[in-house]
Order: C-alpha cells, then sequence, then structure tokens
C-alpha cells in the first residue's frame, strides 16, 4: 500500500522544489532511509497494518458476543482473537502509535533540529518492530496462542497450547525496537534542541515523549526478562513460575505487571501531549499551567512504576501490600486530574474553533476523564474485588487506551497531515467520522461498564442470558466505530493525491515544525532557527480582532 | 421499573454487597459529579468563547498558583478518605469470622469439587444456609482460577500450590452465578456454576435428602492411616518424626532456625515438599507425596490434622 502510494506521489509541485518525500523514490531509498520523517511514515504504514489486524479480531469477538451461545466460533478460537486483539493491539498498535509515527516525524523538528541523534538506530527500531511483528504474525497464521496477551502462568508455560514461544519472541524483539526509539528521544531531547530551546520553552508534546522514553527504556527490559523466563519455563521445564516444579505463579504477575502498568501511561502520555498541542492551537491560547503540566507527565512517569500491584488485590498478594498499592493508584490519578483541569481551563477566553483536530482533542478529554475516574473505582479495595477481570476492567481501559489513545492519534494525524504530506484532508468527511467515532466508541464501551457491575467475566466466549441487552448494544456500537474507522483509512489516502495544498502553517500554529515548508524539506530546516520565545504565543484577541477585520 | 433495576445492577446476597455498593454508589456520585463539571465547563467555553463569539477576552488578573494548588491538594484529601473506606471493607472481607463453616474448594479445568466438612461433596454447586458464614478454603490442581460470586460481591484467585481463602454470610435466599474469573483455557466461560442460599428449615430437608458419608475428618483420618503417616508420626514408632497431635497453629522451631506458623500451607508444604522446611531436632527423611495424593484427599488429611487440635484460639 504504501510504497505505491508513495511511488505515485506526483512530480515535484511547483510550490516545493524539493522534499523529503519526492528526494529519492526508490523503494530501497524508503527502506535504507536514515530520514526521521520517512521512518516515521514506514512506521505509520506498519501500525495501520497491524491495527487492521486487532481490529478483525475485535470484529470477530464482538459477532461472537451478539449471542450468549457459542454459535459463531469454537471457544479456542475465540480464545485465540482475544489474546491477538489484545498483543497486536497493545505491543503493535498503541505502544508505537504516536511515539513511532509523530514522535519521529515531529520531535526534531519541534525542537530545531535536522533529525534523531541515531538516525542509523532509528531505522534498525524499525527493522526490530518489523522482525518481531513477523513472528507474531507467524504464530498467528500458524495456528495462533490462547493465552490472553497477560500470558499468565502456569498456564502460558505449561498448559496452553499454540505457538507462545513464538508470540512471546514477537514481543521481545519489537521491545528491544522500543528501547532504541526510547534511547534516541531521550539524547535527541537532551542534545539537539536548537539554541534558545531551553527545557521550559519545550512543547509538551516533547515533554510527553521525553517521559514516554524513560518509562520505554526502564520498562521494557523487564518484560524481555519476563518473557524469556517464561518461554525456558515452557520449552526445558525450568521450575520458575509452576508451582509443580518449585515455582510461584505469582512472580510471574509481579514482573509482568512492573512493566505492564507502566506501559499503560507509555501509551497515554503521549496522547496527553498531543491534546497540548490541539487544544492551544485551536483555542488560540497559551497553555493554562505549562510547568504544572509538565510536571505532570513527570509525575506520571515516577508514579507509575509503583502501582503494578493493583492488578493483583485479589491474586493472593499480601492484603498489606494490597493497601499500599491501591493508595499508590489513587495518588497516580492525580496528575492526570491536574491535566484535565489545565485543559479546560485553557479554552477559558479563548477564541476557539472546531475543526477535526479540535473535535478529537475535545473528545479526548471527555473519554479520557470518564476512563480516568472509572480507575478509582478499581484502585478502592473492596470495589475491584468486585469488578477485576469483569468488563469493567475492559470498559475503563478502552476508555483510555481507544477514547485516548487512539482518538489522540487520529487528532493528530489530522493535524499533522498538512506537515505530512503537503495537503488537506476534507474537512467535513473528517468531522462525519470524528463523530462517529466518538458515538460508536460511546455506545461500544458504556454498556460494557454496567456489564461488569452486573458481574460478567472478561474472556468468556458464551455467557449468561441475561448479559445479551448490553452485549447487542456493544456490538451495534462497534459496527458504528468500525465505519467511523474506514473513513479515514480513505480520505487521508485520497486527499494525498488530491486534497487541497496545505502550505507551511494552514493551522497558523506556532511550532517550529511550521515554520518550514510542508512537506519539509529533507534537513527540516534551511539555517538553524533561534528560539525566543515560549511554545505557546497564541494570541485570542489578536485572531478576534484579524476576523474583523476580514468581515468588515 | 424494578425489573429495569435489576438488569442493571446485581443482587446484594451477602453480609458484604450492601458495604461494598455503598462505596460503589459514593464513587459513582463523586465521579458523575466531576465529569459532568468538567463537560459543562468546556461546553460553556466552547460555546462562550466559539470564534467570532464576541465575548470579553480580556486577560484574567488572577494568579494561576492558587488554581493548580486548588485542584491538586482537593483530590488528594478525597483520594485519602475514599483509600481508607474502601481498605477498610476489603480488610474485614479478608478476615472470616471465627465460626465461619469450613468449605473446600478445588479448581481445575474446567470444573469446580467442592468438599463440605461433613463429607459431602458437590460439584459446581454449592448449597448453604442463610445467616451461617462460611470460608472457602482454595487451591487449584492446575493453573489459576477464581471463585466469583457477583451476587455476593466477593471474588479471590485460586492458586496451584497454595491456599486461598474468601468469605461471605449469605443474606437473601435465591440462586447465584459463580463464575470463574481468571482465565483458565478453553473451557473458561464454562467453568461456571450456581451458589443456592436457602432458609435454614429449607437446607435441612435438602441435607437429609443427601446421602450421609463419613465426615472430612473421619476421611482424613483413614487416609492418614492409609497413607502410612502413622506409621512415623506416632509415639511408639521406629522412625522417629514429629508428632502431630495439636500441631495446627503452633508455632514450629525449624532447622534454620527460624520460626513457622503451623497452618493449612504449611501441612500442605511438609506434605508435597517435605524438604522445603525442616523441622528442628529432626532427619529429612520425609518421602514427598506430590503427584501421589490429590487435592481433595489432602484437605482431608489437613481438616483431620486441625481436629487433633485443642485449643480455642485462632
Amino acid at each position: 500500500m504504501t510504497t505505491a502510494t508513495l511511488q505515485a506521489e506526483p512530480q515535484p509541485v511547483a510550490r516545493v522544489a524539493r522534499t523529503y518525500l519526492n528526494e529519492r523514490t526508490t523503494i530501497a531509498s524508503w527502506l535504507l532511509t536514515t530520514d526521521h520523517k520517512r521512518i516515521a511514515l514506514l512506521y505509520m504504514v506498519s501500525i495501520t497494518l497491524f491495527f487492521l489486524i486487532g481490529g478483525a479480531a475485535a470484529t470477530l469477538m464482538r459477532l461472537e458476543l451478539l449471542t450468549p451461545q457459542g454459535d459463531l466460533v469454537a471457544s479456542d478460537t475465540y480464545n485465540k482473537l482475544f489474546t491477538i486483539h489484545g498483543v497486536v493491539m497493545v505491543w503493535f498498535f498503541l505502544i508505537p502509535s504516536i511515539p513511532t509515527v509523530l514522535g519521529n516525524f515531529l520531535l526534531p523538528m519541534m525542537i530545531g533540529a535536522r533529525d534523531v541523534a541515531f538516525p542509523k538506530i532509528n531505522l534498525a527500531s524499525w527493522y526490530l518492530f518489523m522482525g518481531g511483528g513477523a513472528f507474531a504474525v507467524f504464530s498467528i497464521l500458524s495456528g495462533g496462542v490462547d493465552t490472553g496477551w497477560t500470558f499468565y502462568t502456569p498456564y502460558s508455560s505449561t498448559y496452553a497450547n499454540g505457538h507462545v514461544i513464538a508470540m512471546a519472541t514477537g514481543i521481545f524483539i519489537a521491545g528491544f525496537g522500543s528501547i532504541a526509539t526510547g534511547l534516541n528521544f531521550i539524547v535527541t531531547t537532551h542534545k539537539m534542541r536548537a539554541p534558545g530551546m531551553t527545557w521550559m520553552k519545550l512543547p509538551l508534546f516533547v515533554w510527553s515523549l521525553y517521559t514516554t522514553s524513560i518509562i520505554l527504556v526502564l520498562a521494557t527490559p523487564v518484560l524481555a526478562i519476563t518473557l524469556a523466563l517464561m518461554a525456558l519455563e515452557r520449552a526445558f521445564g525450568v521450575g520458575i513460575f509452576n508451582p509443580s516444579l518449585g515455582g510461584d505463579p505469582l512472580l510471574f504477575q509481579h514482573l509482568f505487571w512492573f512493566y505492564s502498568h507502566p506501559a499503560v501511561y507509555i501509551m497515554i502520555l503521549p496522547g496527553m501531549g498531543v491534546v497540548s498541542e490541539l487544544i492551544t492551537c485551536f483555542a488560540r491560547k497559551k497553555i493554562f499551567g505549562y510547568q504544572f503540566v509538565a510536571a505532570a507527565s513527570v509525575a506520571i512517569a515516577v508514579l507509575g512504576f509503583l502501582v503494578w500491584g493493583h492488578h493483583m488485590f485479589v491474586s493472593s498478594q499480601s492484603i498489606y501490600a494490597g493497601m499500599i498499592f491501591s493508595v499508590l493508584s489513587f495518588m497516580v490519578a492525580i496528575p492526570s486530574a491536574i491535566k484535565v483541569f489545565n485543559w479546560t481551563a485553557t479554552l477559558y477566553k479563548g477564541s476557539i474553533s472546531f475543526h477535526t483536530p479540535m473535535l478529537y482533542a475535545l473528545g479526548f478529554i471527555g473519554l479520557f476523564t470518564i476512563g480516568g475516574l472509572t480507575g478509582l473505582f478499581l484502585a478502592s479495595l473492596a470495589v475491584d474485588v468486585h469488578v477485576h477481570d469483569t468488563y469493567f476492567v475492559i470498559a475503563h481501559f478502552h476508555y483510555i487506551m481507544v477514547g485516548g489513545m487512539v482518538m489522540a492519534y487520529l487528532g493528530a494525524l489530522h493535524f499533522w497531515w498538512p506537515k505530512i504530506t503537503g495537503r488537506m484532508y476534507p474537512e467535513w468527511l473528517a468531522k462525519l467520522a470524528a463523530l462517529s467515532i466518538f458515538a460508536g466508541f460511546n455506545l461500544t464501551f458504556f454498556p460494557q461498564f454496567i456489564l461488569g457491575y452486573l458481574g460478567m467475566p472478561r474472556r468468556y466466549h458464551v455467557y449468561a442470558p441475561e448479559f445479551q441487552v448490553l452485549n447487542v448494544l456493544s456490538t451495534a456500537g462497534a459496527s458504528i466505530l468500525a465505519l467511523g474507522y474506514f473513513l479515514p483509512l480513505g480520505y487521508l489516502l485520497w486527499s494525498w493525491k488530491y486534497g487541497k495544498i496545505a502550505g507551511p502553517n494552514p493551522w497558523r500554529a506556532t511550532g517550529l515544525e511550521w515554520t518550514t515548508p510542508s512537506p519539509p524539506p529533507k534537513d527540516n530546516f534551511d539555517t538553524t532557527p533561534i528560539v525566543t520565545e515560549g511554545p505557546y504565543e497564541y494570541d485570542p484577541r489578536a485572531t478576534e480582532a484579524e476576523l474583523r477585520a476580514a468581515h468588515a | 421499573m424494578r425489573t429495569f433495576f435489576n438488569s442493571l445492577f446485581p443482587p446484594q446476597a451477602s453480609n458484604l454487597a450492601p458495604k461494598v455498593d455503598a462505596i460503589y454508589f459514593a464513587l459513582l456520585g463523586l465521579c458523575g459529579f466531576v465529569a459532568l463539571l468538567v463537560c459543562l465547563a468546556i461546553l460553556f467555553f466552547c460555546v462562550r468563547y466559539r470564534r467570532g463569539s464576541g465575548a470579553d477576552r480580556t486577560p484574567p488578573k488572577w494568579r494561576q498558583r492558587p488554581f493548580e494548588l486548588a485542584w491538586t491538594i482537593t483530590p488528594f484529601f478525597i483520594f485519602l478518605g475514599l483509600f481508607f473506606w474502601a481498605a477498610e471493607v476489603f480488610f474485614g472481607m479478608s478476615r472470616p469470622p471465627r465460626n465461619a463453616t469450613e468449605i473446600y474448594i478445588v479448581g481445575k479445568q474446567w470444573m469446580w469439587k467442592i468438599q463440605h466438612p461433613d463429607g459431602r461433596r458437590e460439584i459446581n454447586e454449592l448449597h448453604i444456609p442463610i445467616g451461617q458464614p462460611v470460608k472457602l478454603i482454595m487451591t487449584s490442581e492446575d493453573v489459576i482460577h477464581d471463585f466469583f460470586i457477583p451476587g455476593f460481591r466477593n471474588k479471590q484467585d485460586v492458586v496451584p500450590g497454595r491456599y486461598t481463602t474468601e468469605w461471605f454470610t449469605p443474606t437473601k435466599a435465591g440462586s447465584y452465578h459463580l463464575f470463574c474469573a481468571q482465565y483458565c483455557g478453553t473451557n473458561h466461560s464454562r467453568m461456571v456454576g450456581n451458589i443456592y442460599v436457602m432458609e435454614p428449615a429449607e437446607h435441612a430437608k435438602w441435607l437429609a435428602g443427601q446421602p450421609a458419608p463419613d465426615s472430612l475428618i473421619a476421611a482424613g483420618e483413614r487416609a492418614f492411616r492409609n497413607r502410612g503417616c502413622s506409621g512415623c508420626h506416632a509415639p511408639n514408632a521406629a522412625i522417629r518424626a514429629p508428632l502431630l497431635d495439636g500441631i495446627y497453629g503452633k508455632q514450629v522451631p525449624l532447622s534454620d532456625s527460624s520460626l513457622v506458623t503451623a497452618d493449612d500451607q504449611y501441612l500442605r508444604n511438609s506434605i508435597l515438599l517435605p524438604n522445603k522446611q525442616i523441622a528442628a531436632g529432626y532427619e529429612p527423611i520425609m518421602p514427598t507425596f506430590q503427584g501421589q495424593i490429590d487435592e481433595q484427599e489432602l484437605n482431608a488429611i489437613i481438616a483431620y490434622l486441625k481436629s487433633l487440635w485443642e485449643g480455642d484460639v485462632r
């Protein structure tokens, strides 16, 4: 899909002589590129494909759940579907999504650099990611895995069927891609900032990428170790997690969540960064409480490492450990609340316009707020005992991951699309897509909160008949959601060739990335920019005055 | 109206349910309020300050810091309050009362095996009388399962190689779902059952209709003899092994000079992994029974060892 489309890119448009897209157009020039912008596009195409795989699995699951009996697919198939959905969406879509696509594309431009610190390692990251993806696809095609994305032992290490080790190897390899990307971003942020670009002048998106990278570098190795130990037990019977071999099954859960809880913040922090950019630009306002929003990212990254045990309140972990993890989980909600309040306050006395990226940003705030607040139910020990491992948890994290992260990803894609391609997307179609995604999403996942409190456990192929009405609602919502996702896939590809020419700064945004032509030249900037102002020097009154002058 | 409510809310059938639901509704109220506040503020700003609205946009004079402090500190104290409330209820959920009936549960792919103290066994069904506290002592033969009764608002993972407990007092007659809540393989979603809560008189009638096997303790005593345990763990045995009369609940000195409480887990380990913890002053000569003895027989032996204990402190 990509190379064909990119090959078809028309000859240099009159307004820009040479861009990163048309500089060289051979397939090798793409596969061997070290340009951060091209690597971003490689990632964009790859994660779109993985999103389609994960989405197809979700579609089949929702169809199966239309009826309480297991009548569409067999139980083993259903179990493989939710495993594919989880593994692919977490490791091959959500974790790479904003950092590797928009982070790669924007981080150097936002700080006034020509590229990331280690361009070759950046390309190697993509190959590691694709290598890991190949293992995952192999394990799906050769029969699948039925452990769930959590790989709990001793089920995964002893009892599960299927290609568990191949799947774990895929995640293991892709993890090194993540680590390399994180390392690259950290060094880039420290060493490549343009003159005058001090830490307190960094765009908040850069702050969020920076904190995300720190988590990637610190947490991902633990996942690699955990999966390696699991594979060791599965392949050679080394007793680590299986009690009948002298192991401890809870050890696996501790190690797994020590990575996977921070991973939640890997998935949401970049989305928060995007929203800070979008809200300020479309409200024409300086962000309210810049330092607090930036510090909240750091606080989330730090506290996020100390709350893994809240996945284990009923696992037979000590009740005192449970209490510590509970109180810390409440505390990690505070920085998220700070961000929501600051975004809301930023709108005050702004000059607000409602282009598609802004619709996604506002949708993000609403859905993330619901997702975050329902997290408080799960942090509350006694309530978690009841809703743990039910659809309540499913609904909660989909509000964060899909309502939050996917909305932010789509918002970012629309916002920076003119910069990436030099073309505008069709506004009305895009608004229609944003609204159907918002409506479809809520109809899919809100009923699942109720299902969860009623007691419907997750990962159930067949379920009690009284849960059917809510499941039908959820499936209906998923159909709308799926249609909403296909729209951008179509019109964004269309706009690549036929969209309106965007010009360097269609949103009149303030970031450095908007000071270069669209699409940017290979080296981003003709001369290294010198930064004298903060990132959000917007003036709502000036915008209003211009508007009046234009109408007069 | 009532049926509509029932389709959105599970039955309240145990002593724990109203306590958990109280926190749930408090959270719903609080979170609903905050969500509404944020959404209304956003809507209001979006309408009032839409581009070209003509609203006053003079930069406000007040400082930002007081706002930031207010919306950092307020949630902190509210969260602390919520934490203590939920933790207090959780603490109670983890402390079974002394007079609770002890019922052994063994989970395996994909069924629940249940042993009552009087020796009756059930599969995927549990009949219990209203008002009598029940303590479940649970373990698994294979992978991790989870014993979840939504109507009772209680759940606990059932983990191989260790005992976990869960307790409740049923308060409302009826039939309630039992679900396995921890994914355990192919038929995870079919590892379900029913909890029947009965009026005491009705329960007695149901009991009378059941065959009366040996009590769990008697079965355990028989196993203790048949498995040869009594050959060594007896006062005049040729091989010197610790006497087990009254051992349950005591502090046992180990050969590495540490102390361990002789609870269910210790007794289990001593039978299956005898070399893990050696009682001080004895040779590590006990053979392992791992793989020879199933979970239900093990439960009977432990119930028997507990019965040898005369004290009344738990």
